[in-house]
C-alpha cells in the first residue's frame, strides 16, 4: 500500500516512459494468438501468455545476448532455430516452442555444457537451486557423452567473500554484464579465446586482487555455483557446540523480511519471531537485533551532519554500506574526507559487544564469541577490515549471509515455516522503525532525516526526546523510497534548503558522484552498492534458481514494502527515543560524537588503487 | 583462530595503489608508446591499433603495458586483458627467438607427442607455453595442423619435423643452439 508514489525529480526509472503511442503486432505462439508491443522477444512474448520457454544466459534488460542457445524456438519459414531471448516479434508470425526438432536442439545444447561440466550436484553448493540443473531436468536430460579433455582449473578463494570455481562456468556473461552495467566495476571480461576461454577478472586474479567491492551482484546473477559465497558455517557450528563459550549473534534489518523465502515463503514474508526461535533452537545464546545498532549509527550520523552543516564541509555521504565504502576507496578516493566516520551498523554493533556488553553480563571477553547475519557478502570483507578489530582478534568472528543462515537451519532439521514466534534479546534487541529501514534504499537517508529534523529542531538533549510519540506524528520522507536508481529531493533542515540524494547500484552511484565532482550542489547523499539497498544483497536468497521472472527488479519491491509495514506499524520509529541508546548514551558513550564515541564507533578509511597487482 | 589471524594479518584483498607513471622501465620504449597513444586517444576502437603498436615497440604485451595503455585511455583494465588475450597477435610473454610448436592434434597425440613435450620440456628446463632463461626457445602446443600423415610431428619457427621421437630431441635443439653460437661468432669477427 505504500511505496507506490512517484519520484516528483525522476533522473534515471527503471521503468522506460510509457508515455509515447504503443505499436503493437499480433503473431501466434503454440497456435495461441498473442497481441503484443512491436519491439518485444518472442521469449517475453511467450512469457506472457503462460508459455515457458528455458534460458540460462539471458537475464531481463541486463544480459540479452543470445549466447547459449537453450531458448531456440521453431519460427515458421525459417531454416534455423532462433534464440527468442534476441528475436523480436514480427507481424503475422507462427512460433512453434514444443517440437521434437527444438526439443532436441535444446537438449543437444545442454547435454555439450554439461559434457565439461564438473558435475558434482550432490556436494555443491548450489544443488537444488541452480538453473543449469533445473534446466536439464525440465529438457529431460539423461545420458551425457563423455568428451575428451576437459579443463581443471583450482578455485580461486583468496578473499574473504567470494569463491570462484571456473570449472562450473557456463561462459553466459552474466557476471560480467552485472558487474559493468549495473554496478560499473568491471572487473569481469571475457579472456583468451576458442576452447580456452574463460570470464574472468583482468589477468584471471583473484577477486581480491583486483578493484571488487565484493557485493556480490554477481554471485545472485550467476546460474550455477560457480560463483558462490565462502561459506563460514562450519566454524559457527564448532563455536555453538563449546558450551564454554558465549555466543551472541546481530541480525541484520533486511534479514527478517527475506529469510522465509529459502523456506518457501512469498517474497515479503516477515518472519521476525520465526527468526529469532530458529537462531536460539541453533543455539545462540543471545539474539540481538542489527537495528539497534542502527539506530545507534543514526544517532552518531545524525550529529556528524549537523556538524558538518555548521562547518559548511559538504557534501556529506553516509557510509553504512561496506561496497560502498570499498568502490569509493577504489574509484573516488578524492571524495573519502567527505564520508561519514560513522561505521557500519555491524561494526557499531561489534564493537560495543566487544568492549562494553561482555562486561555488563560477567562473560570472559575471549568467551564472547560475535557472529552477524548479514544481507551481504562484503559484510564478510568488511568484518577482516583490521579497522574492526584490535590487531589480534576482528570484532566481528563469524559473518554469514541470509543463505546460510538457511542452509545452518535446514541442516539443524528445523521446521522453519512453521516454527512459534520469539523476541529479541533486551538490551542490544532493542530498535526503532528508524533502524529497520536500513535494509531498503532510502531508509538511512529517512531515518537519519527524522533525527536530525528533531536535533535541529532544538531536541538536543536526550532527555527531551518524547516518549510517547503517535505514528502520525513522525516525519516521513516518502519521496526517497521506492526502486528508481536516483532519488533527488529537498529538505528543509534548521532554515536551510538540504538537497539530499539517494543511489543504489554503484552505477547510480556514479552519476551523483560526478555530478558532486561537476560543482552539482548536493548536500547530504545516501548510497547502497547493491540495487534495492540490502533487501537486494548479494548475500541474499537467490530466486533466480526456482525462477527465473524473479531476477527482475521487482522482488525488491515487496521485500522493501515489508521494512517499511515494520516501520509503520512501530510505536518508535525515531532513533533517538530508543531507551536503550538513551541508556548507552547516559552510562557509557556521554553524548553522540564524544571521545569514547568517536574511538569506538568512528573509523577511518584509505585510497587503494583500481589496477590488479601487475607481475611481469 | 588462525584463520582470522592470517586474514587480519595479510589484510590484502584490494588493488595496490600503483604509480603508472613508473610502470614502464625503458625510457625510449615509453616515448615511443607515449606517441602511439597520442596519436589514438580520445578515438573509440582505437585500443587494438595502440596495442599493435604495444606490440611492436616491446615484442609483447606485458601486463605492465596493459595497465599503463588502460590509464592513458580510460579503458577499463578488464576490456583491455581481454582484448590482449583474444588476438593470436599479441603475446604477454617475451617470445624466444625459435618458437617450437608440437601438435598435440588427436593422431599426434596418439602417436606420442606428449614424450616430445615431456622431452622438450626436460631438455630446456620450462612448461609449455613458457621461454628459456636465455630467450632461444619458447615452447609452445598447437592443435592439429593438418600433416597427420607424418604424426607426431614439431615445428620450429615454421620448420617442420616429423614423425619426431623423444630421443631426437636433444639434437634438434642442438642444430639451432650451434646455429646461434655460429652467428655470435660471425658478429664477434667482423
Ligand atoms: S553448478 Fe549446478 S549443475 Fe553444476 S554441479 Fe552445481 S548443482 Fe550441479
Ligand atoms: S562482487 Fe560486485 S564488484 Fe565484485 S565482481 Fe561481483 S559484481 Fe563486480
Ligand atoms: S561465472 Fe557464472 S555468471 Fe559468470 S559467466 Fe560463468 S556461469 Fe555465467
Ligand atoms: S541464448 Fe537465449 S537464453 Fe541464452
Ligand atoms: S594431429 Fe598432429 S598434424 Fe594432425
Amino acid at each position: 500500500m505504500q511505496n507506490q508514489e512517484k519520484n516528483p525529480i525522476p533522473v534515471m526509472n527503471d521503468q522506460e516512459d510509457t508515455e509515447k503511442q504503443i505499436e503493437r503486432v499480433k503473431l501466434e505462439i503454440d497456435g495461441q494468438p498473442v497481441e503484443i508491443e512491436k519491439g518485444t522477444t518472442i521469449l517475453e512474448a511467450a512469457r506472457n501468455i503462460g508459455v515457458n520457454i528455458p534460458t540460462l544466459c539471458y537475464l531481463k534488460d541486463i544480459n540479452e545476448i543470445g549466447a547459449c542457445r537453450v531458448c531456440l524456438v521453431e519460427v515458421e519459414g525459417r531454416k534455423s532455430l532462433p534464440a527468442a531471448c534476441i528475436y523480436p516479434v514480427e507481424e503475422g508470425m507462427k512460433v512453434r516452442t514444443n517440437t521434437s526438432r527444438v526439443r532436441k536442439a535444446r537438449k543437444k545444447i545442454v547435454e555439450m555444457l554439461l559434457s565439461n561440466h564438473h558435475r558434482e550436484c550432490t556436494a555443491c553448493i548450489r544443488n537444488l537451486n541452480c538453473e543449469l540443473q533445473n534446466v536439464a531436468d525440465s529438457l529431460g536430460v539423461r545420458n551425457i557423452e563423455p568428451t575428451g579433455e576437459t579443463m581443471r582449473y583450482e578455485i580461486h578463494q583468496n578473499n574473504p567473500a567470494i569463491q570462484r570455481d571456473y570449472n562450473k562456468c557456463i561462459h553466459c556473461r552474466r557476471c560480467e554484464s552485472i558487474c559493468s552495467k549495473i554496478q560499473e566495476c568491471y572487473v569481469y571480461s571475457a579472456q583468451k579465446r576458442g576452447f580456452d576461454t574463460v570470464i574472468a577478472p583482468t589477468f584471471m586474479r583473484d577477486l581480491g586482487d583486483v578493484a571488487c567491492i565484493m557485493c556480490g551482484q554477481c554471485v545472485i546473477a550467476c546460474p550455477t555455483a560457480s560463483l558462490a559465497d565462502k561459506e563460514n558455517i562450519n566454524p559457527v557450528w564448532m563455536a555453538l557446540e563449546d558450551p564454554q563459550n558465549h555466543v551472541v549473534v546481530q541480525t541484520a534489518p533486511s534479514i527478517q523480511v527475506t529469510l522465509g523465502e529459502e523456506f518457501g515463503l512469498p517474497v515479503g514474508t516477515k518472519v521476525t519471531g520465526k527468526m529469532v526461535t530458529a537462531l536460539r533452537r541453533l543455539g545462540f545464546d543471545q539474539v540481538f537485533a542489527t537495528d539497534f545498532a542502527a539506530d545507534l549509527t543514526i544517532m552518531e550520523e545524525a550529529y556528524e551532519f549537523v556538524e558538518r552543516l555548521e562547518q559548511n564541509k559538504l557534501p556529506f555521504l553516509t557510509s553504512c554500506c561496506p561496497g560502498w565504502i570499498k568502490f569509493c576507496e577504489h574509484f573516488y578516493p578524492q571524495l573519502i574526507p567527505y564520508v561519514s566516520t560513522c561505521k557500519s551498523p555491524m561494526a557499531m554493533f561489534g564493537a560495543l559487544c566487544r568492549h562494553y556488553h561482555y562486561q555488563e553480563r560477567g562473560i570472559p571477553r575471549e568467551r564472547m564469541i560475535s557472529v552477524a547475519i548479514m544481507p551481504c557478502t562484503a559484510k564478510k570483507y568488511e568484518a577482516a577490515r583490521p579497522e574492526h578489530g584490535d590487531g589480534e582478534r576482528p570484532d566481528i568472528d563469524y559473518v554469514l549471509t541470509t543463505r546460510e543462515l538457511a542452509r545452518m537451519i535446514r541442516q539443524a532439521g528445523i521446521d522453519f515455516a512453521n516454527l512459534p514466534d520469539d523476541e529479541f534479546d533486551a538490551p542490544l534487541g532493542t530498535y526503532t522503525g528508524a533502524g529497520t529501514i536500513f535494509g531498503a534504499t532510502g531508509g538511512v537517508m529517512e531515518a537519519a532525516l527524522r533525527t536530525a529534523w528533531w536535533v535541529m529542531n532544538g531536541g538536543k538533549e536526550m532527555a527531551d526526546a518524547p516518549k510517547k510519540r503517535t505514528r502520525e506524528q513522525t516525519v516521513e520522507f516518502r519521496e526517497i523510497r521506492g526502486q528508481s536508481g536516483l532519488k533527488l529531493t529537498h529538505v528543509m533542515l534548521g532554515g536551510r534548503d538540504i538537497h539530499v540524494a539517494v543511489a543504489h547500484g554503484t552505477g547510480n552511484a556514479r552519476r551523483i558522484l560526478d555530478a558532486i565532482l561537476g560543482g552539482e550542489k548536493i548536500d547530504y547523499v545516501e548510497i547502497m552498492a547493491c540495487p534495492g539497498g540490502c533487501v537486494g544483497g548479494g548475500g541474499q536468497p537467490i530466486l533466480s534458481g526456482r525462477d527465473h521472472k524473479k531476477l527482475s527488479l521487482d522482488y525488491r519491491h515487496n521485500r522493501a514494502d515489508a521494512l517499511y509495514e515494520i516501520d509503520y506499524n512501530k510505536h518508535l520509529r525515531n532513533s533517538y527515543e530508543n531507551p536503550t541508546i538513551q541508556r548507552i548514551y547516559e552510562e557509557y558513550l556521554g553524548h553522540p560524537g564524544s571521545e569514547v564515541a568517536q574511538k569506538l564507533l568512528h573509523t577511518h578509511y584509505r585510497a587503494r588503487g583500481n589496477m590488479p597487482n601487475v607481475r611481469e | 583462530m588462525d584463520k582470522i589471524k592470517r586474514y587480519m594479518a595479510a589484510n590484502r584483498w584490494d588493488a595496490p595503489h600503483i604509480d603508472t607513471a613508473k610502470l614502464i622501465k625503458d625510457k625510449d620504449k615509453k616515448a615511443k608508446l607515449d606517441q602511439a597513444l597520442e596519436e589514438f586517444r580520445d578515438k573509440p576502437g582505437q585500443l587494438v591499433r595502440v596495442l599493435q603498436k604495444a606490440q611492436e615497440i616491446f615484442g609483447y604485451i606485458p601486463e605492465g603495458v596493459q595497465v599503463y595503455v588502460a590509464d592513458r585511455m580510460s579503458i577499463p583494465i578488464s576490456e583491455v586483458a581481454g582484448v590482449v588475450s583474444f588476438y593470436s597477435t599479441f603475446s604477454t610473454r617475451p617470445k624466444g627467438k625459435y618458437t617450437i610448436g608440437v601438435c598435440l592434434g588427436t593422431t599426434c597425440y596418439v602417436k606420442g607427442a606428449q614424450d616430445i613435450v615431456k622431452a622438450l620440456k626436460k631438455e630446456l628446463s620450462i612448461d609449455v607455453t613458457e621461454t628459456t632463461k636465455d630467450g632461444l626457445f619458447s615452447l609452445t602446443s598447437s592443435r592439429c595442423v593438418g600433416a597427420c600423415g607424418m604424426a607426431p610431428v614439431m615445428a620450429i619457427n615454421g620448420e617442420i619435423y616429423s614423425r619426431v621421437k623423444a630421443e631426437d630431441v636433444p639434437f634438434i635443439l642442438a642444430k639451432y643452439r650451434d646455429r646461434v653460437a655460429e652467428e655470435e661468432n660471425f658478429n664477434g669477427q667482423s
